[in-house]
């Protein structure tokens, strides 16, 4: 055990998690050079096309220290995004130490500190390592500054690396070795697992990632998960290497991976305590909750003949994909489909971009909504997600919806249009912090529901990529909520309802109408949008129609090639949704609510 | 002795005949339609047409319409012509209310060709002018001016052609209302049995099509475009003719192109010469399911053309059977580019049928009456658009 180093890596975005973990990965000789693809732990193409992490992987890496030691690290490598706040906070407990990796031209953003935090509160040895210092912008002073004044931290200790020219790596090998400490744990106790991670094998069925804190247990054993009291006999044990790689068995301080028969990811909770069924122990891993969905999007198959095809889709991506909930849902437009429950909106990017691709499905996905409380006159309370299901209104007594504490750190010149944005968001009680000169951290109190549309792209746009963004749910608030109808030629289109902020609903009404007169193609007829509140018209828009579309010469040698043009014609109306006799196109359900000018 | 053709008698209506002449003396830019700027293939064609019709003799024995398209059919020498109905008159018979077409240009028409192929029971000259301004025939890339286009108008009259259709383009950036107001009424002056406006259209891999995308041409815009289709509907109407199909002018009943209306109902049509397209339906009446209706087209390509009847094959380069929805589809389509438009028991087989008809009737797209729905004007406009929103 006091060989072994149980560590992760964190960072903000694109700060270089990937390209570290593929040199400690390289320089451990995994790999041979020509097998060798950058992102190596990133097995998704949309990991490697976005550049981020989505699925946690593990690895060990064999390494011979300076004094001549051997060691065996466990490299826990975690999902790079606040979705996925829950997954690397598990992912954190498993380890003793971490790697604080900071863009040495980019310095400490909004998730470097944010990562801090979570380090911090796992009581984790931190060492700071200033990457990327090959680059002509890199200021390692002034990322040593930051260190010290916004993570207060020992600038000294900050390891210097390039994982791009592999410069420095084994500075920071060693320095694994030397501060994070060896697991403590007792081999002879009941054995105590926590389970930070699973995935599916269509072989093996589910596979979990855990870290064992006490006892040991291998093949043949029969294991209980705490928190449901499911029972399994183990069938395999083993590290990560590149692959799995079985053992005899697993003891106190090692990380690894459990096969034991489980059918889907979904029967293995993240967070979890594995303990013997014969001798458990008294209490689980502390920090274990369900997780639960924070956004929610209905999806439907573009024709209504693809619903039983897009419910296979959905079983059989649920089946590595826990954290995804869904439930059948119908609407008057759209028909049969179904309504899903997302840890954020990049889960609800990856969920609907690998159902295209990995699972070859035409899908409409709705504007995004988050959950709302209603308190009625008859004094019970619903909670709603979908705005089909919002209350009479004339029966709410309160509506409450959730609250986040925003944290936005930028250079200060782009202050000014940050605040304004923010503003506009609804955010109040703004906060205002100068961890470094030049620099500004602002907080904000702002409702989750203006986050979840365009907010980040936004927050993009008007600091031309330099301000960073975290956010934590705080509570639910009460709120002035109305719902917002949008009618295509008198006819309403439930899904494209939304529940929003009283006071906002005018510009939210209006930006629907725009953006959906931009979406929906001309017609032979006048097609009027409009926006309203109960029956009350808040905004239109009308799209004029063609005039002329007819074909002068039509003889015999035109006929058959007018037909396969109308065909094709019928063909790209099968992409589109027909609401009553307009076309609408699966693109506008959710683009109402991104703003034109992006 | 002259080639008459046989006339034989039938009940049923008859396939059209169409012969695909394709030479011109030069391309028009607006044109693309297949022909070669030389005439040395001729006598090789002529050859290959009368294999052709060898070929297809038995399978198509009787016709009651002729048509003559091209290319410009003009551009041959009575000699040529005389060939080619003897080979018609060979292989083939005539009913008796057949018509005959030929399209004619002004620049290669001559009072002794026209006499020449009423002779041979030529009935109807389809006189290609296009517009009596010479700054529109500059744009268009015709060979003649307005003056030789009136001249040929009188020569047409004067061979005893009393059924003469006009051939005009409209909507082009270098014609006013104004201006293409003076064409039509130079043209009524004539009073012509027959007039085709076609609507400029910049067809695909034409000089004009090129003109346009590197902006040396440029459409008038759909606004002037229907704007140009209504008033010219309107005109000729209040002058007596029957604007029957899109861009379609009869002077009565009578005078509809027998032959055009053929491809506009699904009647059999038998095209020879290079690019030429065909329809068979066998057996002629009867449900769909029972029948099957298949369309074929040649090889365009006149050398293509000669070298494979040369060696007894049939110069197809492409066949399809329809489906009962492609038939329907056009169906649909052609219907609703004529004043007859579409039955209304074809219509209500729909499932949004009713729903549909009233939104189009609200637009002011179709009137119904007699059991059948007939476009309007602002119908005939955006008839394509009309027959698939009736198909989803």
């Amino acid at each position: 055990m006091r060989q072994i180093r149980n560590f992760s890596i964190i960072a903000h975005i694109d700060h270089g998690k990937s390209t570290l973990a593929d040199r400690l990965i390289q320089h451990a000789g995994l790999v041979e050079d020509r097998q060798f693809r950058d992102q190596i732990l990133d097995n998704m193409d949309i990991e490697r096309e976005r550049g981020i992490t989505i699925k946690s992987q593990t690895v060990v890496l064999p390494y011979t220290s300076r004094s001549g030691e051997t060691f065996q690290l466990n490299l826990i490598d975690t999902p790079g995004h606040a979705d996925f706040s829950y997954e690397v906070s598990r992912a954190l407990a498993s380890c003793e130490g971490v790697l604080l990796l900071i863009d040495a031209s980019q310095g400490v953003q909004a998730q470097t500190i944010a990562n801090l935090y979570s380090a911090m509160e796992h009581n984790l040895a931190i060492i700071p390592v200033i990457n990327k210092i090959d680059l002509p912008s890199a200021d390692i002073e002034r990322a040593r500054e930051q260190i010290e004044h916004d993570l207060g931290l020992d600038p000294d200790d900050a390891v210097l690396c390039s994982a791009k020219e592999a410069t420095g790596i084994e500075d920071v090998l060693e320095a694994i070795v030397e501060r994070v400490p060896a697991p403590s744990g007792d081999a002879s106790k009941p054995l105590s697992v926590l389970i930070f991670d699973a995935q599916y094998d269509p072989f093996r069925g589910a596979v979990a990632s855990c870290r064992i804190f006490d006892g040991k247990f291998g093949p043949g054993d029969i294991i209980r998960f705490m928190s449901t009291g499911a029972t399994h006999k183990v069938e395999e044990v083993g590290f990560f290497r590149l692959n799995r790689d079985p053992q005899k068995e697993l003891s106190a301080g090692s990380v690894g991976y459990v096969v034991a028969g489980i059918k889907t990811v979904a029967d293995i909770r993240i967070g979890d305590t594995i303990t013997l069924d014969s001798n458990p122990v008294a209490s689980p891993q502390p920090g274990f909750k369900d997780v639960k969905p924070v956004v929610f999007s209905s999806i439907y198959p573009i024709s209504s003949d693809d619903y039983p095809s897009l419910l296979d889709a959905l079983e059989r991506y649920k089946l590595n994909d826990a954290a995804l909930v869904y439930q059948k849902d119908s609407s008057i437009a759209l028909g049969q489909g179904f309504r899903c429950g997302f840890l954020g909106l990049l889960h609800l990017d990856i969920v609907q971009e690998r159902l295209e691709r990995e699972f070859d499905q035409s899908i409409i996905m709705t504007a995004p909504s988050v959950q709302y409380q209603f308190t009625l006159n008859d004094g019970s309370s619903i909670t709603v997600e979908n705005p089909q299901y919002y209350p009479d209104p004339v029966e709410i007594e309160q509506s409450r919806e959730p609250f986040i504490k925003a944290v936005i750190i930028l250079p200060e010149r782009y202050m000014g249009a940050v605040m304004k944005l923010c503003m506009e968001r609804r955010g109040s009680n703004p906060r205002v912090a100068y961890p470094t000169p030049g620099r500004v951290e602002i907080t904000f109190d702002m409702p989750l529901a203006e986050v979840v549309f365009d907010f980040y792209d936004r927050l993009k746009t008007v600091t031309q990529g330099y301000g960073s963004f975290d956010y934590e749910l705080t509570e639910y608030r009460v709120s002035d909520l109305v719902k917002l109808d949008i009618l295509v030629n008198g006819e309403k289109v439930d899904a494209l309802s939304l529940i929003v902020h009283r006071e906002r609903a005018r510009d939210w009404g209006v930006q629907v109408c725009d953006r959906l007169k931009e979406e929906i193609p001309r017609h032979n007829f006048k097609i009027a949008i409009q926006g309203a509140i109960g029956g009350k018209i808040i905004s239109r828009s009308t799209i004029s129609p063609f005039r002329k579309d007819v074909t002068a010469k039509c003889y015999g040698g035109d006929i058959s090639r007018k037909r396969k043009l109308l065909e094709k014609q019928k063909k790209g109306k099968k992409r589109m949704k027909m609401v009553g006799q307009v076309m609408i196109p699966q693109s506008a359900f959710v683009s109402v609510l991104k703003n034109k000018d992006e | 002795m002259y080639p008459c053709l046989r006339i034989k008698m039938s009940s049923e209506e008859l396939p059209g005949l169409y012969i695909h002449v394709p030479f011109c003396g030069s391309k028009c830019f607006y044109c693309d339609f297949y022909s070669v700027c030389s005439r040395s293939w001729i006598c090789a064609w002529l050859k290959a047409l009368r294999t052709e019709m060898a070929l297809y003799s038995e399978e198509f024995p009787v016709f009651d319409s002729l048509y003559l398209g091209g290319g410009t059919p003009s551009i041959l020498d009575v000699r040529e012509l005389l060939e080619l109905f003897e080979s018609l008159a060979k292989h083939f018979a005539f009913s008796t209310v057949s018509e005959m077409t030929m399209e004619v240009n002004p620049e290669s028409l001559s009072h002794e060709k026209l006499k020449a192929v009423a002779s041979f029971g030529l009935n109807r000259l389809s006189l290609g002018v296009q517009s009596l301004n010479d700054a529109d025939l500059k744009y268009l890339g015709r060979r003649h001016n307005s003056a030789q286009a009136l001249r040929a108008f009188d020569i047409c009259r004067g061979a005893g052609f009393s059924n003469v259709s006009v051939d005009l383009i409209y909507g082009l950036e270098t014609q006013s209302l104004k201006s293409w107001k003076n064409t039509l009424d130079t043209i009524l002056e004539f009073r012509p049995e027959h007039i085709s406006c076609y609507q400029l259209t910049f067809e695909k891999s034409t000089a004009l099509w090129k003109m346009r995308k590197s902006g040396r041409v440029r459409s008038i815009g759909e606004k002037m475009e229907a704007a140009f289709f209504i008033w010219t509907s309107r005109y000729l109407q209040r002058r007596g003719y029957r604007h029957y199909e899109v861009s379609n002018f009869a002077a009565g009943p009578e005078f509809m192109c027998r032959h055009n209306r053929k491809y506009w109902r699904h009647v059999p049509y038998l095209g020879l010469g290079p690019s030429a397209h065909s329809l068979s339906i066998k057996p002629m009446a009867g449900d769909f399911r029972d029948r099957t209706l298949r369309r074929w087209w040649n090889v365009k390509s006149v050398s293509d053309y000669c070298r494979l009847l040369s060696e007894g094959k049939k110069p197809v380069e492409g066949t399809e059977i329809l489906s009962k929805d492609q038939f329907e589809l056009e169906a649909l389509d052609l219907g609703l580019r004529t004043e007859d438009g579409l039955a209304m028991n074809l219509v209500e087989n729909y499932p949004h049928s009713q729903r549909v008809l009233s939104q189009w009737q609200k637009s002011g797209f179709i009137k119904v009456s007699e059991g059948r729905v007939k476009p309007t004007r602002r119908g005939f406009l955006v008839s394509d658009s009309l027959a698939v929103m009736l198909q989803n």
